[in-house]
């Protein structure tokens, strides 16, 4: 279906590697009935001047195919994509906020990033009023404001609860608040100072952000970085995948106060960190990725220090999960909590192990393969459940998965440069890039002086927070953190 | 679990020997900070952590002080839940236009005297993301910061350095 919509808008020539087509609004409305319908997976919405991309997925498509229909909007309306498919209701009210072009028959009109306190708005003084969280009507009902501030070492987001006695009636989210204007700063950045960005766009996600964004700008000059770069990168990115996904586990389980489990994954985050810090000179790698290959080479003592931290975590790891699986306490929290039904998870696309472990079997490191992981060997562990433990589960695996991809980068590790010649001229790229939390996309448009005209990051939480407002549904408000911890869900990422 | 408790006793203890407290941290408290408010904060020191608008980054690093190698508590110093129980504000982030009104709300939450530690490049002058449309600036541009610990992150060495500077006692600031 995706290949047939192409075809019928008119084809941008420089847009690499996948296609982008100016499409009518006929075009547009025709895609949006594909995604009510479960033909087209949405994965990307975003605002320009004047205009507004759709990127999708064809996941019917072998392999997986990618496309950007483009809409011009001269009188600054566009048919809403959110009115038959919820997934978008949320990029569409940011396009408003930073873009001013209006979703006609959004569903939703309220602002979401802008809380009326940037000087301007295009909601005008309305964006100063305050917020209309959806009505609840009922009897015995009570509200739980929770947020901005956090009572735990957290990134700061407004959960409103409607709750009746201990049972959670309504989790409506409210975020924004840390939304910095990366994408504005980014526009007529350099590649450097942009990269810079890209890695702190979500401080978890370093990695990830920096191979999406350097992966987009080399396809968009189509230039290759050498087969180095791209070994080095893949082993920063499962050591990033790796300290996440051990410092989840443990956070879950300390939020059922059982926190020898937090202590000792605790113990192994670190560990990996260390590693990090000796073989790229920065414990979460950031700045570590640059467009054209990584910003230096492995250190001398690096690949000793990663094989260590590996043998470490695989000679304890096994302790845990087998206390994890037998104390029944821990897993009375876990078992049958905030389940996310699987044709939710489909519908939104929800991408890493959150969609893994409500058996969405997408990984982009595999279904859109990109080097080196087309030449390596893994296993994507998918579940059916969608409980907090099919998350832990799900996450567990992969941290077995990682430790294999890493002994294997490591044992191939190609010699000779890590990075390549950066020309400086205009193009279109995108890109993607597994992260721990999933699919990163980048999408960039580079000005003929190689500066960048617009660039924008879509993280995977867009499309996996609004799923914990329906995972918490009819849940206790108690269990609430461990639902949230096994989401995690990144702030900083979405709110941009 | 019994055989993972055992191997405790067997092991040898992970945790780090503490840093000297970092010379510069102390010379930005001694203009600052006031000897009586020393004297009745004491060297137990409740920690509030706020995050203005930072990427997460600094989170992680502040989230491993309590990990088994750096064992924050064994200094009396402690992460609470709420303003209220808090003698030390412990802000990240560039301060968003959005976190503006939350975080000057979580100061006056905090009762006196108490201290504010601003963490981070961002948190010093809104590092890379200062001059957005939507950020403030640094931590200092919203409400009184006494003393900086610059990084990006800072490594939880440096945090804990920082922070134990706030524990030494006046007479013991650099001449």
């Amino acid at each position: 279906m995706l290949g047939a919509l192409i075809a019928k808008g008119q084809r941008v020539a420089d847009h690499q590697p996948w296609p982008r087509a100016i499409v009518t609004a006929d075009v547009w409305r025709d895609a949006v009935g594909g995604l009510a319908d479960g033909a087209l997976s949405l994965f990307g919405l975003w605002g320009d001047e004047g205009t507004v991309h759709l990127c999708l997925l064809d996941e019917s498509a072998d392999p997986n195919a990618i496309g950007v229909l483009s809409l011009p909007c001269p009188d600054g309306v566009f048919p809403s994509v959110g009115v038959s498919h919820p997934p978008a209701i949320r990029l569409e009210r940011t396009i408003f906020d930073l873009f001013g072009l209006v979703p006609s028959d959004a569903p939703d009109a309220r602002p979401w990033l802008d809380h009326g306190r940037w000087g301007e708005s295009h909601h005008g003084d309305g964006a100063r009023a305050p917020y209309r969280f959806l009505p609840v009507d009922g009897e015995d009902l009570h509200q739980i404001p929770v947020g901005p501030v956090h009572a735990g070492i957290i990134e700061p987001g407004h959960f409103r609860f409607t709750a009746s006695g201990e049972t959670v009636a309504r989790l409506e989210q409210r975020l924004g608040y840390v939304h910095k204007g990366i994408e504005s700063l980014m526009t007529g950045a350099s590649l450097e100072r942009a990269a810079t960005l890209a890695c702190h766009t979500s401080g978890d996600s370093a990695v990830a952000y920096g191979i999406a964004f350097a992966r987009a700008v080399e396809a968009a000059l189509g230039i290759t970085p050498p087969p180095r770069a791209v070994y080095l990168r893949a082993l920063m990115a499962e050591l990033e995948r790796i300290a996440n996904h051990l410092g989840d586990f443990g956070a879950i389980c300390n939020d059922a106060s059982f926190t020898i489990l937090h202590a000792h994954c605790g113990v192994l985050r670190e560990r990996t960190l260390r590693a990090a810090s000796a073989a790229f000179g920065h414990r979460l790698m950031m700045d570590c990725i640059a467009p054209g290959g990584v910003a230096a080479d492995i250190r001398a003592d690096g690949s000793e220090a990663v094989r260590a931290a590996a043998g470490e975590i695989r000679r304890l790891l096994p302790a845990l999960t087998e206390i994890y699986d037998n104390t029944a306490s821990l897993q009375n929290r876990t078992l049958t909590t905030g389940v996310l039904q699987p044709a939710l998870a489909r519908r939104f696309a929800a991408g890493g192990f959150i969609g893994r472990a409500s058996g969405r079997n997408f990984d982009t490191r595999r279904n859109l393969a990109y080097p080196p992981y087309d030449a390596l060997s893994f296993a994507v562990p998918v579940v059916e459940p969608g409980d907090v433990d099919a998350r832990v589960d799900i996450r567990v695996r992969e941290i077995e998965q990682s430790l294999s991809l890493v002994d294997q980068l490591l044992a191939n590790l190609p010699g000779g440069q890590f990075r390549a010649n950066v020309p400086l001229r205009g193009g279109e790229g995108m890109a993607l890039a597994e992260g721990f939390r999933g699919d990163v996309l980048v999408w960039v448009r580079l000005g003929t002086d190689g500066t960048i005209a617009r660039c924008h990051l879509r993280d995977p939480s867009w499309f996996q927070w609004p799923l914990l407002e329906a995972v918490v549904e009819s849940n206790i408000i108690a269990d609430f953190p461990l639902c949230n911890k096994s989401f995690n869900c990144s702030y900083s990422g979405h709110d941009l | 679990m019994r055989r993972l408790l055992f191997q405790r006793v067997t092991r040898r203890v992970l945790t780090e020997t503490a840093p000297s407290a970092d010379d510069e941290a102390l010379k930005e408290l001694a203009a600052r900070v006031n000897a009586a408010a020393r004297q009745r904060l004491g060297r137990s020191l409740a920690i509030r952590e706020v995050d203005a608008g930072s990427c997460n980054g600094c989170e992680l690093e502040i989230h491993a002080l309590s990990n088994a190698f750096y064992d924050l508590e064994r200094f009396g110093l402690s992460f609470v839940a709420s303003p209220r129980h808090a003698d030390v504000l412990m802000v990240t982030g560039p301060v968003t236009k959005n976190m503006h009104e939350a975080l000057e709300r979580t100061y006056n939450a905090t009762p006196d005297p108490k201290w504010v530690v601003a963490v981070g490049n961002c948190a010093f002058d809104g590092g890379m993301f200062a001059g957005s449309y939507a950020v403030a600036g640094g931590v200092s541009a919203v409400i009184p910061v006494d003393l900086h610990i610059r990084g990006c992150p800072p490594n939880p060495m440096a945090l804990l350095s920082g922070l134990l500077a706030l524990l030494e006692s006046p007479s013991a600031s650099p001449k």
